[in-house]
């Protein structure tokens, strides 16, 4: 699918750590009852993961689950099969009061690399990085806007926001990384 | 700049993640209902020096609504509670009268 | 004059010289100076004016309470005003320039105002510029604007950046004097995450330059291992050059770095604005040396006792070769010592005590220094500096005893606590009367999220000021085990308060007592606005200005308020102090902004196509956060232009207006359409799958709020499309509903507004243009009116809608926002045979009101309903209850006499400006023209070639035909016709094709 492109195109910047837009990630909001047993069946089938906890995501290689409130989650696969799991949760959650978006082109999705990725996210986000829990997924804001973020790796975050701010994130995030802007130098 | 825990994911929600909604627990006047009831439902409301009752979303974060009993005055924070009831919880009420002894209660 | 020594200076490396600048002129430090302790080595003893009077003004201290020396810093992009010598690390090249003077600071004609003091005093500007009026403009304005203001505005753009970082730790000890260092030490060793802060780039405070023991090390021995033990543990964070400017609700504590202040241009951010959240706060921001109020004490060469051996000790600089003490307490005897032990000569030490035989005087006296007990200063002698004080009797009038030749005066009038941040958030202070002093109640602290108390004063800014009981009170305070560190410091005898010098000076001397040198306030001034009635404290600081300027009145405001409570006959607790306020210094704008400048400013939302329209000539405007184009411009031509070619095109062929920022939400749910009833004021349950319609939604109190059109994509699934501004909101309303009132409905919503780009694609040609794409029957069988179809046009997976804002022949297509660039260049390309061109916005809003379409935001304003808008068509009459239903009982709602919409065409073809009121016979009580009814959209119509507009008027809809009149600019009217709204294609054939 040549015709769909990613916000800013793949754009990244080098600072003390890298900033970069990650391309395209099919993303699936699902709203229902996250401790049916429909749901762990769909969200297996989705994603082969558990239903992730309050505040968790599940990850499985390039497909994930991430648990964005009581009643939702957000299930993360490659971007090309995203309407076919649109239709296998559809499938799975039928005969019970739910509700399946794909919202993979509504959001754009950046990653933040190195050993100081959270001093730069620190600078946007009201969030204690020493108490994030390992497998957190944090819903907060990043500067002026909704921004949510986990850490994909070692020394690695992956933010995602709406895809209209797209611009605007990475400005934050270049500006935020600048060599020079370390909170704490060594 | 208050903290508030959000009771639907128990994130320590800075207040710039919430938005604030105004007072809690009020009853919806629709049609047939007397001038009276309607005018108390649209524009009358608590303006207590004291404990208060009130509303605030999780903006920035599980988008769920929530209540919180919080004192006007000195800002402590008594609870956080669902947004799914039509009255205070009890054992905050006990809580509040214990930490407030003058306090009306609600009503 | 003042001089650097030969040797000594704990913080300067004299292997590093610095040169600078000062009007000019170059100068020359060292690393680790200051900048006041560099001007002072340099003998630059004046470095401004004061605000007022423009009098001489030199270096009063050495710290953030500095009134005085404040110097523009720097050049073009790095310009910044008011910078406080006293705090400002100095860097090679820096240039630096003195303030409020003209033509010279030498040399200052302003300075004439200080000829005439008895003529300006308190309250001066408010009794003196009110009448005539005309010499407002031609007088006083001219002569105000040529003195008042402190520092010039820079005019370049910042060169710099800055930053925000947000931090969490259980404990944040403010100020890393030995109070800070004792208390990190046993709150580290707890296992706590501590912060330990301090203003300036250095540790140890007072203690290092006072020279006591602690733990039988020398002071600095002692800090310098403190330090070391705490960098080791790794739940503690040290930060130098880090003033906490404001303590706020919940433990929000605003701390100001100042990283690169002192090495400009080398890459890093230059300010960072830490918002912290701290469990608990220790102010250990010790205390503030309060100045003697004797006539002269603005000279330049008076200065705080403190000041004085912080200069000798830490920089190596001498104020004067020749210094005269003058004091109420012990301590400043220690400034004589340090000045002796540099080999400067102290002719005399004048304390104001009867008797002053404690082991400081003692040991001064051990030195061959006179100590004259008893005695105070009747007047400074000296202009542009000191050159000697006359002495006199304290409990006397200011009888001259004798003279003594200076160049130096060192004043103490005893030690004020820092109490701003214990009190920023409400904490209490209570007044000692031994000690002469306001210090934090602990009883009445700050009180955080638990109710418990979120901040503890410590060590001197808890009233204690020496340092055996200083470390004792940090250790303790934070829990410390064991003993606390021990100090072995001298003993001293009590302080006797003096506010004014000599107690019974009279008007002469009293007119040239500074209590404020930066706002130039005077003894005289606060005895003027007590005689005046000013007597609560908060009045007289605002009529004379006392502790309003930069520095807020750190070294004045005790001074003051003990003058106040002396004229007012009542002692200092009862008349109390001012209100403290953050910041505790001025913090940068800079700072304050963080990253919000600049490209991200604030947040900019783009459409997927946004970036073809940048290069297509897009003009645009902004709607919420989004920028859409208002038109597209071609090469020459104008914006009304523009927007006249982009009608035509699609009244005559077709055009693309990009949508994508419409708000699309979608509701789902066996109880959705009960929902949407609510939510709507038409039925929206009944909506046919397949089928699109149009919607209003009001608020409670019955006020149209938004509208939009409601698709019906399966049984229990409807998509909303809401106005572009609306979107989050409306959702958000939703939820809110959907939550806290009918929590047991079973619906659930998404906001896919950003999943789709929605291109209209409007005019005769459309169906022609999309049929070129292929994959869709688009005819109007097979899509008729109002109803939609999913399908693949093109190639690209869409949901067509046949709907119209236009009034013709129009499809709204939603694509996945990822394809939609190529989307619509697809659209761009299919359908250039039709001279396609995109349209904005106004083209959009000219073309929906030729066919009399609302819009949300114009016709609609807060408090218009849909009646007011001949909607009722739109409002379910089946329906039990709506949001709003109940409001629009009310009787107001129902009257007939509320402004309704019309059309409004022109007598003369021309405009009627917006917003314009049609006025009715008589007038109101106010002596206006009563009115009958308002502009709400205007604009000229290119396909009906004249001016056409909206509006509403009172029984609007019953006067068909009637003339209104509105009274525009330069008393000329604009005569209107009432005529239907609809101006074009009444019966709706354009767009049923
Ligand atoms: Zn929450």
């Amino acid at each position: 699918m040549s015709k769909a492109v990613s916000a800013l195109g793949g754009v990244s910047h080098t600072g003390f750590v890298d900033v970069a837009e990650a391309g395209l990630r099919g993303m699936i909001t699902v709203r229902g009852d996250l401790a049916s047993a429909k749901m762990k069946k769909a969200v297996k089938a989705a994603t082969g993961t558990a239903v992730p906890a309050a505040r968790r995501i599940e990850l499985n290689g390039d497909k994930g689950a991430a648990w964005m409130s009581p009643d939702e989650l957000l299930i993360l696969v490659p971007y090309d099969e995203a309407v076919a799991t649109v239709e296998v949760l559809e499938k799975a959650l039928a005969g019970e009061h739910h509700l399946v978006a794909d919202v993979s082109d509504a959001r754009s999705v950046f990653t933040v690399k190195g050993a100081k990725a959270s001093e730069a996210l620190m600078k946007l986000c009201p969030v204690d990085f020493e108490t994030l829990a390992e497998g957190e997924i944090r819903r907060t804001r990043a500067a002026q806007v909704a921004a949510a973020f986990w850490e994909s790796g070692a020394d690695e975050f992956t933010l995602v926001s709406f895809r209209s701010v797209a611009g605007y994130v990475m400005g934050l995030l270049e500006v935020s990384a600048r060599k020079g802007g370390e909170v704490f130098p060594a | 700049m208050l903290i508030l825990e959000c009771p639907c994911c128990g994130v320590k929600a800075d207040e710039t993640e919430l938005q604030a909604g105004g007072e809690a627990h009020l009853k919806r006047y629709g049609p047939g209902s007397t001038d009276e009831e309607f005018d108390g439902y649209m524009f009358s409301r608590k303006n207590p020096k004291g404990v208060h009752f009130e509303r605030w979303r999780h903006a920035y974060g599980c988008g769920k609504w929530f209540l919180a009993a919080r004192c006007t005055a000195t800002l402590e924070v008594f609870g956080t509670y669902p947004a799914q009831t039509s009255a205070p919880p009890a054992d905050l009420q006990a809580k509040i009268k214990q930490k407030r002894p003058n306090w009306e209660g609600y009503k | 004059m003042s001089t650097r020594l030969q040797k000594g200076g704990r913080l300067i490396d004299r292997s590093r010289a610095m040169s600078f600048t000062f009007n000019g002129r170059k100068m020359q430090g060292y690393a680790g100076d200051t900048l006041a302790s560099a001007l002072l080595g340099a003998d630059q003893m004046l470095v401004g004016r004061s605000f007022k009077y423009h009098r001489p003004r030199g270096i009063m201290s050495s710290g953030a309470e500095e009134p005085n020396a404040l110097v523009g810093l720097g050049e073009g992009g790095r310009f910044e005003p008011n910078q406080r010598t006293t705090t400002t690390e100095l860097f090679d090249g820096a240039v630096t320039a003195s303030q409020n003077h003209w033509p010279s600071l030498e040399f200052d004609v302003g300075a004439i105002n200080d000829k005439f003091y008895r003529f300006l005093p308190a309250g001066f500007y408010y009794k003196t510029f009110m009448f005539p009026r005309f010499a407002w403009k031609h007088v006083f304005e001219p002569f105000i604007r040529q003195s008042a203001g402190l520092g010039k505005v820079p005019h370049a753009r910042d060169e710099d950046r800055y930053e925000y970082a947000y931090a969490f730790a259980d404990l944040v000890i403010v100020g890393g004097g030995i109070a800070g260092l004792a208390a990190a030490l046993a709150a580290g060793k707890q296992g706590k995450r501590v912060w330990l802060i301090e203003q300036t780039a250095h540790w140890g405070g007072r203690a290092v330059v006072d020279g006591v023991q602690i733990q039988g090390q020398e002071a600095d021995e002692w800090v310098t291992e403190t330090l070391q033990a705490l960098e080791g543990m790794e739940n503690v964070t040290l930060r130098a050059r880090t003033m906490a400017s404001g303590l706020y609700d919940h433990g929000y504590l605003l701390m100001y770095e100042r990283i690169a202040d002192h090495t400009p241009g080398d890459g890093r951010p230059r300010h960072r604005l830490w918002r912290m959240r701290a469990g608990h706060i220790v102010t250990a921001t010790g205390a503030i040396e309060r100045p003697l109020s004797f006539a002269g004490n603005d000279i330049p060469g008076v200065m705080l006792a403190s000041a004085v051996r912080d200069y000798v000790v830490n920089w190596a600089v001498s104020p004067g070769d020749r210094t005269v003490i003058v004091t109420n307490n012990d301590d400043a005897y220690r400034t004589a010592l340090a000045l002796l032990d540099a080999g400067l000569a102290v002719p005399a030490v004048i304390d104001a005590r009867p008797e002053a035989k404690g082991d400081l005087p003692e040991a001064v006296r051990a030195r061959g220094v006179k100590v004259l007990e008893g005695k105070g200063i009747a007047k400074v002698k000296g202009g542009k500096r000191v050159t000697g004080v006359s002495v006199c009797l304290q409990a006397g009038e200011g009888a001259e005893l004798e003279t003594i030749d200076c160049d130096a005066v060192a004043m103490s009038g005893g030690w004020s606590p820092v109490v701003h941040l214990w009190s920023h958030c409400g904490g209490k202070l209570n007044w000692d009367d031994k000690q002469a002093m306001f210090r934090p109640d602990p009883n009445r602290p700050a009180t955080g999220a638990d109710g418990e108390a979120m901040v503890t004063a410590i060590g001197s800014a808890n009233g204690h000021l020496t340092a055996a009981d200083v470390l004792d009170d940090a250790h303790k305070a934070v829990g410390g085990k064991g003993a606390a560190p021990g100090a072995v410091c001298a003993t001293e005898a009590p302080i006797m308060p003096v506010w004014i010098m000599p107690q019974g000076a009279g008007p002469a001397l009293r007119f040239k007592m500074w209590l404020d040198p930066q706002n130039d306030v005077k003894v005289s001034d606060i005895q003027l606005a007590a005689r005046e009635g000013y007597e609560s404290v908060e009045h007289a600081k605002r009529y004379t200005t006392l502790g309003m300027a930069t520095d807020q009145g750190k070294i004045s405001n005790i001074n003051g308020l003990a003058v106040l409570s002396d004229a007012l006959n009542q002692a200092i607790p009862a008349t109390g102090t001012t209100t403290f306020r953050p910041p505790y210094t001025p913090i940068s704008m800079g700072a304050i902004a963080g990253e919000a400048r600049g490209e991200i400013f604030q947040p900019l939302r783009k459409t997927p196509m946004h970036d073809w329209h940048e290069v297509h000539g897009a003009h645009w405007e902004p709607v919420g956060h989004w920028r859409r184009a208002y038109c597209f411009l071609r090469t020459g031509e104008g914006v009304h232009d523009a927007v006249n070619r982009e009608i035509r095109q699609v009244r005559n062929s077709v055009g693309l207006l990009d949508a994508s920022t419409l708000g699309k939400i979608l509701v789902k749910g066996p109880d959705a359409g009960k929902f949407l009833d609510m939510l709507y004021t038409n039925m929206m349950s009944t909506l046919p799958v397949g089928k699109c319609r149009y919607g209003l939604m009001c608020n409670e109190n019955g006020f149209l709020s938004d509208d939009g059109v409601v698709v019906r994509l399966s049984e229990d699934t409807w998509l909303c499309h809401t106005t572009t501004g609306g979107a989050d909101r409306i959702h958000g309303w939703m939820e809110d509903w959907l939550q806290c009132e009918w929590w047991d409905w079973k619906v659930y919503t998404a906001n896919v507004t950003e999943q789709y780009a929605q291109v209209a694609i409007a005019g005769p040609n459309a169906r022609k243009l999309l049929d070129k794409l292929g994959g869709m029957d688009l005819s109007k069988e097979a899509l008729p009116f109002m109803e939609w179809r999913e399908g693949t046009l093109g190639g690209f997976r869409a949901r067509v809608h046949r709907i119209s804002f236009s009034g013709e022949l129009s499809f709204e297509v939603a694509v996945p926002a990822s394809e939609g660039r190529a989307f619509w260049e697809a659209l761009i390309a299919a359908g250039e045979e039709f001279g396609v061109m995109p349209y904005g916005t106004e083209a959009m809003h000219i073309m929906r009101a030729e066919k009399g379409f609302i819009m949300i935001g114009d016709e609609t304003d807060g408090t218009v309903i849909p009646q007011d808008l001949n909607l009722q068509w739109a409002i379910s009459k089946k329906k039990e209850d709506y949001l709003g239903k109940r409001a629009h009982e009310r009787s107001f709602m129902a009257s007939p006499e509320r402004w309704k919409l019309v059309g409004l065409e022109t007598l003369d073809g021309g405009l009627i400006p917006d917003g314009a009121y049609a006025v009715a016979d008589g007038h109101n009580a106010n002596g206006q023209r009563n009115v009958q009814g308002r502009v709400t959209s205007t604009y000229y119509s290119p396909t009906l070639d004249k001016g056409i507009a909206m509006g509403l008027v009172k029984h609007g809809p019953d006067r068909m035909g009637e003339v209104i009149d509105f009274p525009v600019d330069d008393g000329k009217v604009v005569k209107a016709r009432i005529v239907d709204p609809v101006f074009y294609d009444k019966d709706g054939e354009k767009q049923n094709v």
